[in-house]
């Protein structure tokens, strides 16, 4: 058991921090970014790409780097260290995660190396009005139609949904859940994009016989949408650890230099304590995140550690987030001051893909099953 | 970063799981892992058995019987053996005296007393916090006045644990009451309990038991040898000690054993004909409590693998406050799947009440006392808000 970073690992992390400080100096930076539509930087989007970072987990053949989950839980926490909008996850981790898991060598070949260089930004649009987290699709159809597809139905929020030039679609089709790739220009297809509290974009997605070409080979890609799913829930952990992180700094500092009654703030040991607990809440989140992605790397029971670390994660960012506010005082609502922008980043994260109740209730579901839970090897039977 | 143990350290730790689980006896374990009490043979039994296989005290240096492990290593031994209802070799000689004896004291005391300390052949018991001393423990009153080659001790200490087995005591006391800083001026002394002028008076507590005590001194005269280290030191000797009680405090294993025994229990007991483990609030309840120990266990695995060169990682606060309240957790747990049965703590035979249930809630209330000894857990937030925040 280790839970150091080679150096190479170490390397990736002072050169992803330096180049996002550099863009997000401070928070007036990120404002003015997030103000604009598409919502992030074009040109940061094609840095992180001149440094290889959005080709991270794909293959050397398709453009890649052919790395793992632990490069990609780096430069993830480092996304959330300055709450950077730009899709890194949405985009290189769950659409191009899933082209990369199911699609044909010649999609793959097609749409990986143009995510890799940064010239195509694709979506994943997955979530449907009506139901929470679920890896099936049932609002959007999907009919054959001679050689091709075509799509009908609405996908609602779709994160980067107005920007994104290629859309991984998931519909129903006999007997379970497909894949569809759809283009940005392609007929039937309505995109309305708008902003979202975190200052990221979303769409409303309508499909209307729009034309798609199946992703893979057909079938139902339930599994490996789940399978995306818990990937991408590993990666927000990693993010939220970040923007915990950072939280948890700025309030500190503060407490160090706001006065009132005559002294600094972190005079009133009501209030250090607090910090102290939220300390306590990031701490034990970031290790199960840390262990999430080296289960993940390791080929171990992912789907129940990607839960695991969802519950610390989302119990931590709440925690974290709403006293990181708290004690600021007034300062923390106001849009000004970055603490309220990092907390509404945590709150966004929770609910994009499943938040801590959820992971509770799927862990509830499995308790008896096990006598104790080791995360370094068997159970003890007692 | 990896995930899984090195073949070595897995070998290590299933060799550690079958000492403890065959060369330990079985009644006493049993005992431990049903919160029942353990008597002081059976502690001297369980401690002998780990001292001849050179697994008492592997932390302290090898010239008195330490092993010269990892931090990994020692963590695997010590989860190990908890989760196994092994007593845990008693703090106060392997983690407390020991080691400071170890790093203090001149040749002549670790001659003396390391070994004995070592194979429970001297009950120590620790003599530190006094009526108005607690928290603040450095406003200790009882004093040590040289008188010859003796230390002439009076006063008084409180919630002495286990002073009752004890064969000799540690104790601060107040060498020179003229100090600038209340920290200075205060030395550390060594003394058997039989010696004439201490008497002893047990402290019942809320679940009935006596395990505590308090101590008395009157005019006690404790050869000037007995003085650990310097003199006025006692301080530094005191910090050293209490750091190294953090490490291993998270007590993980053992509250995984609780939480494995809620579930076995948890699926004994039916509510309206079906298991209350099956219940998706109670199965909800385990899975939060099972999730934080799981975070706690992976931190205190981040902790021990980056505790550079002995010294306790400042996040070692993490371990000792999520470590007590999860404890306390997994006891509130049980009581709570003991439901009615919880009140019939001090049935006996005639009772068809199980065991566990009968002492759910006198366990409950005796784990009351983690979160408030060893640091309190507002003295461990202090910490966390001083020296790592630096607030
Ligand atoms: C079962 C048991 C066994 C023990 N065994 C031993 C033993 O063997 N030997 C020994 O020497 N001692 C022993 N102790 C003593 C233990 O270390 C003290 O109880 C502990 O240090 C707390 O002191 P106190 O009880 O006087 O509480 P106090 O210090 O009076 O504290 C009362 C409350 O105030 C809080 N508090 C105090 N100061 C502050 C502050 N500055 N900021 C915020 N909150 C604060 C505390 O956390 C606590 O909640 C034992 C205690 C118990 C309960």
């Amino acid at each position: 058991m280790d839970f150091t970073f080679d150096s190479e690992q170490n390397d990736l992390r002072e050169a992803v921090r330096g180049l996002l400080e550099r863009t997000y100096s401070d928070s007036e930076a990120r404002r003015k970014v997030a103000a604009n539509d598409p919502g992030f930087d074009e040109k940061t989007w094609s840095r992180l790409a001149e440094m290889g970072l959005l080709g991270l987990p794909f293959a050397e053949e398709h453009g890649g780097m052919g790395a793992g989950p632990i490069e990609v839980a780096i430069v993830a926490e480092e996304i959330g260290r300055v709450i950077a909008p730009e899709p890194f996850i949405e985009a290189v981790v769950l659409a191009g995660g899933l082209i990369a898991a199911v699609g044909t060598d010649e999609q793959k070949a097609q749409l990986l190396s143009v995510i890799a260089e940064g010239t195509s930004v694709p979506a994943f649009a997955h979530a449907e009005i009506g139901t929470r987290w679920s890896p099936s699709a049932s609002a959007v159809t999907a009919t054959q139609a001679g050689d091709g597809w075509t799509l009908t139905g609405v996908k609602e929020p779709v994160p980067t949904g107005a920007r994104a030039d290629v859309l991984v679609v998931s519909a129903m089709v006999d007997g379970g859940t497909g894949l569809f790739v759809v283009q940005g220009d392609a007929a039937g297809l309505t995109r309305t994009g708008y902003r979202t509290h975190d200052g990221t974009r979303a769409a409303n997605v309508r499909f209307d016989g729009t034309p798609a070409t199946l992703l893979g080979t057909g079938g139902d890609q339930t599994a490996a949408i789940e399978r995306a799913l818990t990937e991408a829930r590993i990666a927000y952990s990693h993010e939220a650890i970040g923007a915990m992180d950072t939280a948890l700094r700025i309030t500190a500092e503060y407490l160090k230099t706001r006065k009132q009654f005559g002294v600094t703030l972190n005079k009133f040991q009501a209030l250090t304590f607090r910090a102290a607990d939220m300390y306590v809440s990031l701490e034990l989140a970031r290790s199960t995140a840390l262990w999430a992605s080296m289960v993940q790397d390791a080929g171990g029971d992912v789907r129940s550690a990607a839960d695991r670390t969802r519950l610390q994660t989302s119990r931590a960012g709440r925690h974290v987030g709403k006293e990181a506010i708290q004690l600021h005082g007034g300062i923390g609502v106001t849009a000004e001051y970055s603490v309220g922008h990092y907390t509404s980043r945590l709150t966004a994260i929770d609910h994009l893909l499943g938040d801590g109740d959820f992971a509770a209730a799927r862990l509830a579901r499995t308790v008896a099953d096990r006598p104790t839970v080791d995360p370094l090897g068997a159970p003890y039977a007692v | 970063m990896r995930l899984q143990l090195s073949p070595e350290l897995q070998a290590f730790r299933e060799e550690m799981r079958t000492f403890f689980t065959t060369q330990v006896p079985q009644e006493i374990r049993e005992k431990v892992a049903a919160h029942r009490h353990v008597s002081k043979e059976e502690y001297v039994q369980a401690q002998r058995a780990l001292n001849a296989a050179g697994l008492a005290v592997p932390h302290w240096p090898v010239e008195w019987g330490g092993r010269d492990w990892t931090p990994l290593q020692r963590h695997i031994w010590r989860e190990e053996m908890q989760l196994a209802g092994v007593p845990e070799p008693l703090a106060f000689n392997t983690s407390m005296i020991g080691p400071v004896i170890a790093a203090f004291g001149n040749q002549e005391q670790k001659e003396r007393f390391l070994a004995k300390t070592a194979n429970l052949d001297i009950w120590w018991c620790q003599g530190f916090s006094e009526p108005d001393a607690g928290s603040d423990l450095a406003s200790l009153r009882t004093t040590a006045v040289r008188d010859g080659d003796d230390w002439v001790v009076n006063g008084q200490k409180t919630w002495t644990t286990l002073g009752q087995h004890a064969d000799w005591i540690f104790c601060l006391v107040r060498t020179d009451p003229t100090a600038e800083k209340k920290q200075r001026g205060i030395s550390m002394l060594v003394f058997p309990m039989d010696t004439p002028g201490v008497t002893l008076r047990p402290i019942e507590l809320i679940d009935g038991g006596r395990e505590v005590n308090e101590v008395f001194f009157e005019d006690v005269r404790v050869p000037a040898e007995n003085l650990i280290g310097e003199e006025n030191r006692g301080w530094d000797y005191a910090k050293f000690l209490l750091g190294n009680e953090r490490v291993g405090i998270a007590r993980v294993g053992a509250t995984k054993k609780m939480l494995a025994q809620a579930k076995e229990y948890a699926r004994e007991i039916t509510v309206d004909g079906r298991p209350l483990l099956e219940d998706p609030f109670m199965a909800r309840r385990i899975a939060e409590v099972e999730n934080e120990l799981v975070a706690l266990e992976l931190t205190a695995l981040r902790v021990v693998a980056n505790s550079a060169d002995g010294k306790p990682h400042p996040a070692s606060s993490v371990l000792k406050l999520k470590g007590s309240e999860l404890q306390q957790a997994a006891t509130e747990l049980l009581v709570d799947i003991a439901g009615p049965l919880s009140v019939a703590s001090f049935a006996e035979e005639g009772s068809d009440v199980p065991d566990w249930a009968r002492v759910a809630t006198p366990h409950y209330l005796n784990y009351r006392k983690v979160s408030i000894y060893g640091g309190s857990n507002e003295v461990q937030r202090t910490i966390i808000a001083g020296t790592i925040l630096g607030l």
